[in-house]
């Protein structure tokens, strides 16, 4: 004879732990926190190399040039290159009330990155169990972007990128962390092969109600032949803001801002 | 996660909970009608996993440390990676024993601020004035410190 068991939604009596409660409390968090934040910029591409932290590095200090109150979340942990790219002062991370203030570059850039935190030189890595880490490494990399997120005093900002890692995941647990969907801003080199990768993220950021600012096409005129920044264009119809050469200065950043105009 | 008392059809409370050290955990519930206790046991796969998600089986009975899961959890941490925030909030006349400041001594860098804050919190919330190893203990069950 079997067993009449209640099952989960069936107990409602208070509980305790509150596992659910306590990620409320987290998202909470994460809201008022970011409620001084205009607006969160997620800066994707989907492919690895094509310059996303660059083009990152080089909206924000054109932001700030234009007195834009502009701020750097650099979501790559494994691969952080933001406070270089920013010429980060070193120091250590000082707290404010419930929270740590982020670093500060010399054009006013607010940046948190997982850089500043690790040891020169050693690659991120957690405390725990020797084995089975994949099972838990992606729940600590999720946590580490709620606290980026949530514990760094980002302050009243006009704009808030998030550097992002190659691929979709990093993408989706930011829209899941966020109140609203994040803008995004696409970034590709010219190659076929860029513009499957970042055809499939685009359709991801829009799959999850974000709403898409342009594309950013990187490394023109070099070895890299194609147009994959038009045809992308055309297909999600978004404009493409800027087509960015090796070595560019900085009229194309503030070009950048430029064009955004009303939109950022 | 939830369990029920099938005998009572009543649902379980949680009791205690206790870190040995060893990466394990052990929480236990009791049933409200018949006092039966049962204990949920997790290896340290799954106790990490809990922990990943930032929260505590029993609840949290700290306020949110900035940045608690990245310091707690990051293993190649800068050691002067944050200012020394230990008498941040203090403010109060707790000391440390000498075993308790080898032992606080042992937690890596990169984490111990954090960690000296907690226990100075807790000494202070429950006006214990010196902390030793058995108040650091008490704290680490009580608050389900893993690993500090």
């Amino acid at each position: 004879m079997s067993l009449n068991i209640r099952t989960y939604r069936d107990l409602t009596d208070a509980d305790r732990s509150g596992l659910a409660d306590q990620i409320g409390a987290q998202r909470r968090r994460v809201a008022t926190r970011l409620a001084t934040v205009r607006r969160v910029v997620a800066v994707l591409s989907g492919k690895g190399g094509v310059g996303k932290s660059f083009v990152t590095a080089g909206l924000a200090r054109a932001l700030a040039r234009s007195g834009r109150a502009a701020g750097v979340l650099d979501a790559d942990f494994n691969g952080p290159t933001a406070p270089t790219l920013l010429n980060l002062p070193v120091a250590r991370c000082s707290f404010r009330d419930d929270a740590i203030e982020p670093a500060v570059s010399p054009e006013g850039v607010r940046c948190f990155s997982m850089a500043l935190l690790l040891e020169d030189g050693r690659p991120l890595a957690f405390r725990g169990p020797d084995t089975e880490g994949f099972v838990w490494r992606g729940a600590l990399e999720a946590a580490a972007l709620r606290e980026f997120l949530a514990d760094v005093a980002w302050g009243a900002l006009d704009e808030l990128l998030v550097d992002l890692p190659p691929g979709v995941q990093r993408f989706q647990e930011l829209s899941e962390l966020l109140p609203v969907a994040p803008a995004v801003l696409a970034v590709t080199i010219p190659t076929p092969e860029s513009r499957d990768a970042v055809r499939r993220a685009l359709r991801a950021a829009i799959d999850r109600k974000a709403t898409p600012l342009g594309l950013v096409e990187n490394m023109v005129g070099g070895p890299f032949a194609g147009s994959a920044a038009e045809e992308l264009a055309a297909e999600f119809g978004i404009p493409v803001l800027a087509r960015v050469p090796f070595h560019p200065g900085e009229a194309v950043w503030e070009n950048v801002v430029s064009k955004l105009g009303r939109s950022l | 996660m939830k369990f029920l008392c099938v005998e009572c059809d009543r649902q379980m409370q949680f009791e205690e909970r206790q870190l040995p050290g060893d990466g394990t955990l052990a929480a236990a519930f009791r049933c409200p009608t018949c006092g039966r206790v049962v204990a949920l046991l997790t290896n340290p796969m799954e106790t990490q996993l809990v922990a990943s998600l930032g929260v505590k089986i029993g609840g949290t009975t700290l306020p949110p440390q900035p940045m608690e899961t990245v310091r707690g959890m990051v293993a190649t941490g800068k050691p002067d990676a944050f200012e020394d925030e230990g008498e941040r909030g203090a403010g109060s006349s707790t000391v440390w024993s000498s075993e308790a400041q080898e032992r606080l001594a042992r937690v890596p860098n990169f984490v111990r601020g954090m960690v000296k804050r907690i226990y100075l919190d807790y000494a202070r919330d429950r006006g214990i004035a010196e902390i030793t190893p058995a108040v650091m203990d008490m704290a680490r069950t009580e608050l389900g410190l893993e690993g500090m």
